[in-house]
């Protein structure tokens, strides 16, 4: 950062729109899976806004934005409404969008981000329920070469919460952590797929900076279209730096909305609002209110999971490093199959879990890497897996064999076990076996030897490499070495 | 209460509404005059009532999360004047 933008703090708050994994729409029985789905085909007069229908609210996505903000430490609103935001737009079937304005479901949360190691709460604002609009596509005729847009009502009328975060943030680097943890959690709670890239999680930001020290806020500029976690960061990077030099060059910030443009790597001006909106709120004379009842609220909780930061918390109180119990929390899918393998281990609590981090950030990921697979697709069962690690640890193969045999499962789907023992690959650690093998591995290698007469310590570790490579890996390497070395100093 | 010019203007835009000068001027006295009948309202006590959000005593009125079946697209597009590979075209509309 150079001298001048250290002397300016940057002040983020972000707007994200989260798509629930409902099965049917918001407020009518319409499919509200349409990925994939022809145009048009998952409408119906309710989502068409045709005159004279009712929307009836869909339990369901009440019970998700109420465990979202459970998880987000939100207050759970015991009254709340929705309210009818007019505005004009192809994409808006109605004329209005049903939402909610001064009585939202959950307000007052937080949700901590780690950044360079310095841990922080970024405040919830509130967590409110709408529904998404319908999808235009934008064309030109190619006779007369006007614009024009094609409208596909599937999405309309779909579960979208609004998720609106304190200005709390201070770095752009901080606004992705934040994304970060905020999808980790929706996945959690199984609330969203909150996938950036399909538009089912989608964010804008609201940006400002001020000098260091001052209280009030600057002039903030809200930015639209970042289609990416990198996107945020880097149009919040470079729209604090333009900020900063329209101040020091003596200007003014103008309070508008920019986009982001990933061609440009720029914010660029959207001044085309003339008139701010005026979306008239007023309640939804079609909605009856919301009274949640306590013991409502208490039945969705029921159904909250261990989060991503707890989990990391009780991982790191095993004595898993920071990295290990963030890797493995990062998915719950991935923690699940960690706690599974840490059950069917023996032993203490803290080896089973050192030994099931282990071969998880180990042999486990590095199947995964290789297959382009997450961990549903892992096709050993945590027992199996747990067979195996118990052999290596016991002792009764080698680290070397343990590999291979972790293969081969991995392939046949076989037991450990029943490898270990079909192919012979018990460890030798006898020292009778052993010592035959090493005076021929001393006799077949003179030149190593006499290195090792010489000095040089690593010819050790060659010959015990031969060892190994007679023996198919079976080999007690210490036991090798120790026979070696009594061998050699002969 | 008096509208002027400008809100009447204000209020056609928002409904997409256009309006000649002497049109202006009738819907300003009407608007005026509707939101005088509604200046009665004022004069009545409200210190502690509750904000009514709906008028039925109604609250969690909810279906199941059930998909039913949408309509044929032939029919969801009956109405539109322009369609095109079963979109509803219209005109570009920028915000």
């Amino acid at each position: 950062m150079t001298a001048i933008a250290t002397e300016y703090e940057v002040v983020i708050g972000l707007e994200v729109h989260c798509q629930l994994k409902t099965a049917s729409k918001m407020f009518c029985g319409c499919s509200a899976d349409y990925s994939g789905a022809e145009p048009n085909t998952h409408v119906c007069p309710v989502c068409l806004g045709m005159p004279g229908v009712l929307p009836v609210i869909n339990e369901k996505a009440i019970e998700d934005i109420v465990l979202t903000g459970l998880a987000l430490n939100c207050s759970i609103a015991p009254f709340s409404k929705f309210d009818r935001k007019n505005y004009h737009y192809p994409d808006l079937m109605k004329g209005y969008q049903i939402s909610q304005y001064d009585l939202p479901i959950c307000r007052d949360g937080w949700l901590e981000v780690e950044v360079e190691g310095e841990r922080r709460r970024v405040g919830i604002t509130r967590v409110h329920m709408e529904e998404d609009t319908a999808r235009l596509l934008h064309r030109v005729d190619p006779v007369t070469g006007e614009p024009y847009s094609l409208i596909d009502v599937n999405r309309s009328g779909t579960p979208l919460m609004e998720i609106v975060s304190e200005p709390d943030i201070r770095s752009a680097a901080e606004a992705r952590e934040y994304l970060v943890r905020l999808r980790q959690v929706l996945r959690y709670i199984g609330v969203s797929n909150a996938n950036m890239e399909e538009g089912d999680f989608r964010c804008d930001a609201n940006i400002s900076v001020r000098r260091r020290g001052d209280t009030a806020f600057g002039t903030k500029v809200e930015i639209k279209n970042m289609n990416s976690f990198r996107a945020v960061h880097d149009a919040l990077v470079f729209e604090a730096k333009r900020q900063i030099g329209v101040l020091e060059a003596g200007g003014r910030i103008e309070q508008e909305t920019r986009g982001w443009s990933d061609e440009r790597q720029a914010t660029l001006s959207q001044r085309s609002k003339e008139h701010a909106h005026d979306y008239r709120y007023f309640p939804e004379p079609d909605l009856p209110p919301l009274r949640l009842s306590a013991a409502f609220v208490e039945r969705v909780r029921a159904r909250l999971p261990e989060l991503p930061a707890a989990k990391v918390e009780r991982y790191r109180a095993l004595g898993l490093s920071a990295y290990e119990a963030a890797t493995l929390a990062e998915e719950r899918p991935r923690a699940a199959y960690f706690e599974q393998l840490v059950a069917a281990l023996s032993g203490d609590e803290a080896r089973r879990a050192k030994l099931a981090a282990n071969w998880m950030l180990g042999e486990v990921a590095r199947w995964l890497n290789a297959n382009q697979a997450e961990i549903d697709r892992f096709p050993l069962e945590p027992a199996a897996l747990a067979g195996l690690i118990e052999q290596v640890a016991s002792g009764a193969v080698t680290a070397l064999v343990g590999k291979e045999v972790f293969d081969q499962m991995v392939a046949s789907g076989e037991s450990a076990q029943a490898i270990i023992e079909r192919q012979g690959l018990a460890q030798i650690s006898g020292q009778d076996e052993l010592a035959g093998l090493v005076r021929k591995a001393i006799a077949a290698n003179p030149k190593a030897v006499a290195d090792y007469h010489a000095g040089k310590e690593t010819a050790v570790k060659f010959l015990i490499g031969q060892v190994m490579r007679e023996t198919r890996g079976r080999a007690n390497a210490q036991v090798v070495q120790e026979l070696l070395e009594r061998e050699l100093k002969k | 209460m008096a509208l002027t010019r400008d809100d009447v203007l204000h209020i056609a835009r928002l409904a997409r509404i256009a309006l000649d000068e002497a049109e202006v001027e009738r819907f300003r006295a009407q608007l005026s005059g509707i939101l005088d009948h509604f200046q009665a309202l004022a004069a009545v006590d409200t210190e502690g009532v509750e904000p009514t959000a709906h008028p039925l005593p109604l609250a969690n009125v909810m279906r199941e999360d059930a998909v039913q079946p949408s309509l044929p697209r032939d029919e969801v597009l009956a109405n539109a004047p322009l369609a095109e590979d079963g979109y509803f075209r219209v005109r570009a509309v920028l915000e």
